[in-house]
């Protein structure tokens, strides 16, 4: 059991922290996009579109905006012994932020990187919007406040220093955690950490040529406890007393409890306790396998759920009866009609969702778990619990993965009703199989495109996209709909996507609409969010245009590419991949392009698809253009993984519903990419730019889907319009 | 009803009482508190617990810990010979593997387990490996296996010889207004973006080896 504590608000850090150095600065600046619009075209063959929203202002700019207010609230600690401690608002689900930001402090302080500690900070309130890890942000919205702030740290340094030696600050250097006289002197950040505490100090972060460690290969700095096995998540904590927790849930998706005979369950070896909470019937026992076991012995007469009626082909035609007609005006030229459908996506985390809660009975209560947005999951809970919001404290735990998952706190909220109800900590995990059958998932969406064209260029673009309910009740759309979002009809959903969908092309007149339709299924944000189908129908329809025109489509897209960068990456890809060359019957190569997150990138892939129900892509090859990049090691990273992301969703894992129940239950029957279905060749190309760090984490996803989409059309010589297509 | 089972884990020896069909990953989970292997799915398919009994890979997720009896199981956290790692937990630090890390203690187990039955595998052996990777670091799981494996590769590219984009040449950077790039916030590119776009590529792991099939290079 965990101790109690007197301010929920610091729980967690009470016995780590010895007072020393804290320095709370980096005032908040508000920088405003400097630039706006699109490159002046330059081709001839290309009717302009009109910057979108997007282009303007982004999703990420509005999350900068609205994290801009506190992040002079983080806290950036140099203790006695030389440690330069940040707790990271953000949750570390496996992109590298934790490597990233340690790297970026280690540059602005001019400390060591191995002397740089960065934690996952439990959930602060004062933090207000600046808690999400979101829509690819953490690095643009904390690159300039977390530089901003270690320059300060190190300017206090240097001045203490000063003084203790009599000496004038611009005297002396700094590196390796030490401040350095002329004449050989040194002291060591922690020896100055008390008298830097005095001192004021505005640095002035380095410019870009003068990094050693930003834009370096650095290799993550938690590899050795992943390799071996001291890496904790929220199931390997050693919380006392913890019991392990299991819930029986209903055989179709929001179905409730009936009747209840847990007599033999609780007859049962090492259980503890059997609770129904509004999700199910939860087992607490003295092992998993004790909880597992007497959760299959519980008799339970289930009521049916709100969908139990409703299978795959019904929500297809939901869709397509909701879609709004296409509207496009019949120009002087040509129409290219299509319509696409995505099934649903389960984000299948390797990490179950999982949660540890303590709630003693004393108004307090303590939960464990990997949040993207911990300050919301703290007011959910309380709220849940009957708890003042400061009486709750949310630790956050590294994920074992998430892309989307870690939104809500569905897991949290259970393991803290549990523990509530009975008194005792709990450590609650989803099985495998509940987080496939009741786990949230990407809408599936039907979606209609509408190309009008002439002979050499494109006139119209017309995208409808009608989809299942995209939730947003959480954080982030708190975030947003406090914010920017209220002034968009349609709240959360829509204001995501319409600050985050843009056309990367000039063609001519573009109408890009979202639809919802309200149906009870679980969903949360998958990696790209709307990227993922949005612009993944989008670069195949590329394909055909180009194809209908006489054009290649790599070269089509280099013309109307607004962006230079965007032409860049493509030039690359191309010549990387050695696009354009012979391959023997049923493989070929595909293109497929993507610009968000102030970051451009094209993916080729080379597919074999000889066997049409087992196509492999072979080779891919991805050029990047995501500004200033902090670890390039990293980014590679990111770029590979959301690549086997799109091979994944375009190729052969898609979730099927049955009379309201999910069809899949585990890896064996949801074919996610392995590696047998990798590619035997990956390569990244960056194409190096100044600009300030655009977000990496889901860009390669729709560029990749693209590429794996249109490659298995060229091999095959299908149209590919049902995503998976090995569904 | 439990059994007392006496088994030997990482070196050393363990009696636990337990149901006989008890997974061994619950045994070492929640009775051992060996948190190395992990739950991915309980029925062998993820793979996230892997681990070895009697130098053989197992899922201890389906292998009751009456098996064990009197064997010696190693997990994750048995690999290494104190702080020194084992060459392919080294493999892996050096290729940057893992990404949230939560299958790679299993990873790792199962490409130990790999060269061991087959010191110089295969692509088909490599693609063999079941182990789920949901962060999709396939490449550089691949990567680290041959490395280890001193399996000489091919040379980075598409296996065609050097072709030059098609089309003209790629923009400088600068719309003709003379002004930079697409919207986004923040300075000015070098000067030198215009020849870096098509420049020769000078990355880090142009020397191939471990990073052979995954190159990176600032084009």
């Amino acid at each position: 059991m965990a101790e109690p504590e007197p301010a929920a608000q610091d729980k967690g850090r009470g016995l780590r922290r010895r007072k020393f150095l804290t320095f709370l600065v980096a005032a908040p600046t508000l920088t405003v996009a400097g630039r706006f619009g699109f490159d002046a075209l330059t081709e001839a063959s290309a009717v302009p579109s009109l910057p979108s929203l997007e282009e303007v202002a982004d999703l990420g700019e509005v999350i900068r905006l609205a994290s801009m207010p506190t992040t002079h609230l983080m806290v950036l600690e140099v203790t006695e012994d030389t440690r330069v401690r940040f707790e990271l608002p953000r949750v570390e689900v496996g992109q590298g932020i934790s490597t990233s930001i340690a790297m970026v402090l280690a540059e602005e302080m001019d400390a060591r990187l191995d002397d740089v500690d960065v934690e996952l900070a439990d959930s602060r309130p004062a933090l207000h919007f600046n808690q999400i890890t979101a829509a690819s942000t953490t690095m643009r919205v904390l690159w300039d406040p977390v530089r901003r702030m270690a320059a300060d740290a190190r300017a206090r340094l240097v001045n203490a220093a000063a003084k203790q030696w009599d000496l004038p600050a611009e005297r002396l250097t700094t590196n390796d955690s030490a401040v350095h006289a002329p004449d050989g002197r040194t002291l060591s950040y922690g020896e100055l950490s008390a008298a830097a505490r005095e001192e004021s100090g505005n640095g002035e972060p380095k410019p870009a040529s003068e990094y050693t460690v930003v834009g370096t290969p650095v290799t993550r700095t938690d590899a050795r406890d992943v390799v071996t096995g001291k890496a904790r998540y929220a199931m390997d904590l050693n919380i006392e007393g913890a019991l392990p927790t299991v819930v029986a849930r209903p055989p179709t998706i929001n179905g409730t409890v009936g009747a209840v005979d847990d007599a033999k369950a609780r007859a049962m070896p090492g259980v503890v306790a059997v609770t129904e909470i509004p999700t199910g019937v939860a087992v607490s026992a003295e092992t998993f396998y004790d909880a597992i076991r007497a959760k299959d012995a519980l008799e339970i007469s289930w009521n049916p759920g709100p969908i139990d009626n409703v299978s795959d082909s019904d929500i297809r035609k939901k869709l397509k009866n909701a879609s709004h007609p296409l509207a496009a005006p019949k120009l002087r030229g040509r129409h290219l009609d299509a319509s696409f459908d995505f099934a649903f996506v389960n984000h299948a985390p390797m990490e179950v969702e999982s949660a540890v809660a303590s709630v003693p009975g004393d108004g307090t209560a303590e939960v464990w778990m990997p949040s993207q947005t911990p300050i919301w999951a703290q007011g959910a809970i309380a709220t849940e619990l009957g708890l003042s919001r400061d009486a709750v404290a949310v630790h956050v735990t590294r994920a074992g993965g998430s892309f989307g998952r870690r939104l809500f706190a569905d897991v949290g909220l259970e393991a803290a009703r549990v523990s509530q109800a009975i008194g005792r900590p709990v450590k609650l995990m989803r099985t495998r199989e509940d987080d496939m059958k009741h786990g949230r998932m990407r809408p599936a969406y039907h979606q209609k495109i509408r190309a009008s064209y002439t002979k050499g260029e494109v006139l119209s673009f017309e995208h409808r996209v009608t989809g299942v309910g995209l939730d947003f009740d959480h954080g982030l759309g708190e975030a947003l709909t406090s914010t920017l979002a209220q002034t968009v009809e349609g709240g959360a959903s829509q204001y995501y996507f319409t600050a985050s969908q843009s056309m990367p092309y000039h063609v001519g007149i573009v109408n890009h609409t979202l639809q919802e339709v309200r149906l009870d299924i679980p969903t949360s944000s998958f990696r790209s969010v709307f990227s993922g189908t949005v612009r993944a129908a989008e670069e195949v329809i590329m394909d055909e245009l180009a194809e209908r025109m006489g054009k290649d489509p790599l070269e089509f897209r280099r013309q109307v590419a607004k962006a230079d960068s965007g032409k860049a990456v493509l030039t690359k890809v191309a010549e990387v991949a050695g696009w354009g060359r012979k391959l023997p019957p049923g493989h070929a190569l595909g293109v497929g392009y993507h610009s968000e997150y102030r970051s451009h990138a094209a993916c080729v892939v080379e597919i074999n698809a000889t066997d049409k129900a087992n196509p492999r892509v072979t080779k891919a090859f991805i050029a990047a253009d995501v500004g200033q990049v902090v670890n390039p090691k990293g980014l590679e990273a990111q770029l590979m993984g959301a690549t086997m992301d799109g091979i994944a969703t375009i190729l052969q894992a898609g979730v099927h519903i049955d009379n309201g129940a999910v069809r899949e239950s585990s890896y064996g029957d949801y074919h996610w990419t392995k590696q047998g279905d990798s590619p035997t060749r990956f390569e990244v190309h960056l194409i190096r730019t100044d600009w300030e760090p655009g977000g990496a984490g889901e860009l390669a996803l729709p560029a990749a889907a693209g590429a794996v989409a249109n490659a298995y059309a060229r091999a095959t010589g299908t149209r590919p319009r049902s995503f998976p297509i090995n569904h | 009803m439990p059994k007392k089972h006496t088994f030997r884990v990482n070196g050393e020896q363990v009696q636990v009482d337990a149901d006989e069909n008890m997974p061994l990953l619950w045994v070492l989970r929640d009775k051992l508190g060996i948190t190395g292997p992990k739950y991915g799915c309980g029925v062998g398919l993820c793979r996230a617990c892997t681990s070895h009994l009697n130098g053989d890979e197992i899922q201890p997720c389906v292998v009751p810990v009456s098996e064990c009896q009197g064997q010696e199981v190693t997990t994750i956290e048995g690999l290494a010979n104190g702080d020194e790692l084992h060459p392919v937990q080294q493999a892996w630090v050096d290729a940057d593997v893992g990404q949230c890390g939560f299958c790679q203690p299993g990873q790792i187990m199962a490409a130990v387990s790999l060269l061991r039955r087959k010191p110089k595998p295969t692509d088909a052996d490599i693609d063999a490996i079941e182990n789920m990777c949901r962060c999709g670091t396939y490449p550089r799981l691949r990567a680290a296996i041959k490395e280890i494996a001193g399996i000489p590769t091919d040379p980075p590219g598409n296996g065609e010889p050097p072709k030059g984009p098609p089309g003209d040449k790629p923009p400088n950077g600068k719309g003709p207004d003379g002004k930079g790039p697409d919207g986004r916030p923040g300075k000015q590119p070098r000067q030198d973006d215009a020849s870096s776009a098509e420049g020769e590529q000078s990355g880090e792991k142009e020397s191939g080896g471990l990073f052979d099939g995954i190159k990176s290079a600032f084009g």
